[in-house]
């Protein structure tokens, strides 16, 4: 067996993993990172590139199917039609531009990338499996990055028609009926996507609403724009499994058993850590639930065993396992660095979109909240998309900011200031007298912040 | 609504001026008639002043270690009835003993003010770190970027008080912070770290006092300290034997004993016994033996004097020891119990060290310092054998004490303290 040693070792290259290997390699670590797969994990090859990939098209194919129609602007266009398996090749065009530039950069920091499953011996040993052969890789400190894969639900094991939203990003053709299993982001997300491509798309959800995460006042508006497409929701409804000949879902709801006719059914109920079958569960870290139990400086509770990104718990988004991966990075560099985040955003690309970053509504006592709508903003108006609103949440003693939300069409670029405003400690008037330019969506941030002040223009 | 001022009250004693020693109130603050407002300070005694009114503090005249006349505004208060700053003749104002009927005219100067210290000053002390600087458990707000100077630097941004909006801790903060010298607010690490900085401690009241004195004393008296060691077990043994059929009597301590042997050994050594005023040329031999016993207390060293020594026997003194002792730690010795001593005496009990360098208390021409006790092996001229053996240490004037005398003075002490029947034999 061949062998190899390095100071940092990395199992997985998803955002966490890769990040951490550029931010090691960039401060002089002698360090490797082990993938199975292509870099770039669920976010670049089956998650977030790609779904917005999707969601683009969608988008462009909706727009030109609206104006193929009576409108306003006064545009004729003929009806759309779509080539999915293009649109899917396209997407895996991007995807394979950006899982290449992560290699690059791996390399351009001078980080040794092995592809092939690995398998922990112990705290200070892999053995990877690689298309050469089974590799051992002695290391002095490791980081587990492997991620999370979607839930599946014992009722509804993957295969054949029962699809993960792995498959869901990678159909070759818009199915008739797509029944989504989970009202959660990525099931609306490609939900919307796959209903304004032209199917008939159902949405299955155990709890009373949608988007249960959120409270009722943000999930309103894409609730709406969801019956404007057309999707049917059954809420409250349990799925049980599919028929027996195969064509439908079978669920029961508060009105009963219902069947829903399905081509697909897409099962989003969540994602679930990636934590067996490669030995971490014979280290004997402490666990938090099922996810790997870490401190500020992302360590497990064995010594030299980090742990970064979805296996180490909610939220589990991209963007948080990146900033982690840096911190370990510069941690094992000796550098003073450590979690001390006040806001990780949160964005969710249903139509339309919702932010939220920090404290909700009457999250924290005494705070209060203050809603300023997108009908009151010219710029919306010119978009044709006045849906929605900007939400201030605050302490009213001495007007510091805990938490924005924002749900609206492109409000996901708000994520920005909004995060930015929280870990600077942004009080009411820094954001009430910063001016934002006119005219864009972002004014209503000002708006709002004005408003909670009692100085509002425009409403 | 009336604006009434409170003055130093005239203590007595021909007092002319205190010094301000602790504020018990602040501007803004509601007091009653009798809450205490301030303690000043004469030569030795603290003395509390009460309010004489209702009302809210408006304006505090003087800053702690401000030296004041009699006379002198001391606060302002704010009340209800009408002031005596317009209206003189209140009953309050009338039953103060420092009311003035016509305040704006018989207003005095105010007091010179003692000198700002010429010091460059200590950084300041890193605002909030006595303190939380916010509840408990509240992020503390500061940008990523002072965030990250702060973690480089390893402060702990938790005990850190924040001066921008809504406590948010600012660059500016930080540069207070390292002023102050970053261990001020260090997180606790372990193993040993640097420490930066200091801190301006106002020499005031009872420690300035002190200070006088100490510096008076070893600028003006050459001493001449002589250390003698003393086997004090037969002293011992008659304290013991003293102790076991006291009765209700006080413990005797060793201090008694000494008492005693020092004023037998002043009655061959008169000179010891004496004031040496050297602006006027004289030594004053004084007849009666006040001697001063140096006390600890928890604002410092005062010495009380347990008069006429000389008259008292061991019990006696030993009562008096400890009711002076006491009086002083409460701050009830009076004035007279803590002036007029002829000869001090000083001793740190078991802390007494081997020997010490005591220092005179000035006017006075000697002073004896007692070590601590311990049992030693001394040769008998056959054979060790175990000893109790004390050292003592003395400390006089040079310019009135030869040498010779001082050791003389000393070995009769020694003498008397080594064959204890001695201090109680009539000659």
């Amino acid at each position: 067996m061949k062998t190899e040693t390095c100071k940092l070792l990395i199992i997985g290259a998803g955002p966490g993993g890769y990040v951490c290997g550029i931010r090691a390699g960039q401060l002089g670590i002698d360090t490797i990172v082990v993938e199975a797969e292509k870099p770039g994990g669920t976010c670049l090859n089956v998650g977030c590139i790609p779904s917005k990939a999707l969601i683009h098209a969608a988008d462009e194919f909706a727009k030109l199917h609206s104006l193929s129609g009576e409108n306003a602007l006064g545009i004729s266009a003929t009806a759309p039609t779509i080539d999915l398996a293009k649109t899917i090749a396209w997407k895996d065009g991007i995807v394979t531009r950006l899982t290449g530039g992560v290699a690059s950069l791996l390399k351009k920091a001078r980080t040794r990338y092995v592809t092939g499953r690995a398998k922990i011996i112990d705290g200070k040993t892999v053995e990877v499996s690689t298309s050469d052969g089974a590799l051992r890789i002695s290391c002095e400190t490791m980081v587990i990055a492997t991620g999370s894969k979607p839930q599946e639900l014992p009722s509804l094991p993957f295969g054949g028609k029962v699809i993960s939203s792995t498959e869901a990003l990678d159909l070759q053709e818009v199915p008739n009926r797509l029944t989504i299993v989970g009202g959660g982001y990525i099931g609306l997300e490609i939900g919307t996507a796959m209903a304004k491509l032209g199917a008939q798309v159902t949405v299955v959800e155990f709890a009373d609403r949608i988007l249960p995460q959120y409270d009722a006042e943000l999930t309103k508006p894409v609730a709406a724009r969801l019956k404007e497409l057309g999707i049917t929701l059954y809420l409250a409804t349990r799925a049980n499994g599919l028929s027996k000949n195969g064509n439908a879902l079978l669920a029961e709801g508060p009105d009963g058993a219902v069947e829903i006719p399905s081509d697909k059914v897409l099962v989003t109920v969540g994602r679930a850590p990636v934590t067996q079958g490669f030995g971490l569960m014979d280290l004997g870290l402490t666990m938090d639930g099922p996810f790997v139990a870490i401190d500020a400086h992302c360590a497990t509770s064995m010594r030299g065993v980090y742990a970064i990104g979805d296996v180490t718990g909610d939220p589990m988004l991209a963007h948080r396992a990146m900033a982690q991966g840096v911190i370990v990075a510069e941690h094992i560099a000796g550098l003073p660095s450590v979690w001390d985040k006040r806001a990780i955003p949160a964005v969710c690309f249903t139509d339309p979109e919702i932010v939220t970053v920090g404290a909700l509504p009457n999250e924290i006592e005494g705070s209060k909240t203050t809603v300023f709508p997108f009908a009151a903003n010219g710029r919306s108006m010119t978009m044709e998309r006045s849906d929605g609103f900007v939400r201030i949440v605050f302490d009213p003693k001495n007007e510091l900011v805990l938490g924005f939300h924002a749900v609206g069409s492109a409000v996901s670029e708000m994520s920005g200031e909004f995060a930015l405003a929280l870990e600077m400690g942004a009080t009411l008037a820094d954001i009430a007298d910063t001016i934002h330019a006119h005219p864009t969506l972002t004014e209503t941030v000002q708006e709002t912040a004005q408003k909670a002040l009692g100085r509002a223009l425009h409403i | 609504m009336g604006i009434s001022i409170i003055k130093v009250p005239d203590i007595g004693e021909g007092v002319a001026e205190v010094e301000l020693v602790e504020w018990h109130v602040k501007v803004g603050d509601l007091v009653k008639e009798d809450d205490v407002l301030a303690a000043v300070m004469t030569d030795k005694a603290t003395v509390e002043i009460p309010s004489l009114f209702d009302g809210r503090v408006v304006e505090l005249g003087a800053d702690i270690g401000e030296t004041l006349v009699v006379g002198a505004t001391l606060l302002t208060i704010e009340h209800a009835d009408e002031g005596n700053a317009t209206a003189p003749d209140t009953d309050a104002a009338a039953a103060s003993p420092v009311a003035q009927k016509e305040p704006e005219e018989k207003l005095p100067e105010p007091a010179p003010r003692a000198p700002e210290p010429k010091l460059p000053p200590a950084a300041p002390p890193v605002a909030g770190s006595a303190r939380a600087p916010r509840a408990e458990g509240a992020a503390p707000l500061a940008s990523p970027a002072v965030r990250a100077r702060a973690r480089a630097a390893g402060i702990d941004l938790r005990r850190v008080a924040g001066s921008g909006p809504a406590g948010r801790i600012t660059d500016s903060d930080l540069d207070a912070v390292f002023a102050a010298g970053p261990a001020a607010v260090a997180a606790p690490k372990p193993g040993r770290s640097r420490r930066e900085g200091a801190e301006d401690i106002r020499v005031v009241g009872l420690r300035r006092k002190i200070s006088e004195s100490m510096s008076l004393a070893n600028a003006r008296i050459p001493h001449i300290t002589v250390i003698e060691e003393i086997d004090v077990t037969a002293v011992e043994d008659l304290r013991a034997t003293m102790n076991a059929g006291k009765g209700d009597k006080p413990k005797l301590t060793m201090l008694p004993f000494v008492s005693a042997a020092l004023c037998r050994a002043i009655d061959q050594h008169p000179e010891m016994n004496a004031h040496f005023y050297d602006d006027e040329g004289i030594i004053r031999r004084h007849s009666p033996v006040h001697i001063g016993v140096a006390t600890m207390t928890d604002k410092g060293l005062v010495v009380p004097v347990m008069r006429h020594a000389e008259s008292l026997a061991p019990f006696e003194l030993a009562t008096e020891i400890l009711r002076l002792a006491e009086a002083a730690r409460r701050g009830k010795a009076t004035r007279d119990e803590l002036t007029g001593s002829t000869i001090t005496i000083t001793s740190l009990g078991p802390l007494g060290a081997i020997a010490t360098t005591p220092i005179i208390n000035h006017p006075e021409v000697a002073i004896l310092g007692i070590n601590k006790m311990a049992v030693r092996p001394m040769w008998d001229g056959a054979q060790f054998v175990p000893r109790k053996m004390m050292n003592i240490s003395a400390s006089f004037d040079h310019r009135v004490i030869d040498g010779w005398d001082a050791a003389e003075f000393v070995q009769h002490i020694k003498t008397l303290l080594e064959n204890p029947a001695l201090i109680f034999m009539e000659d």
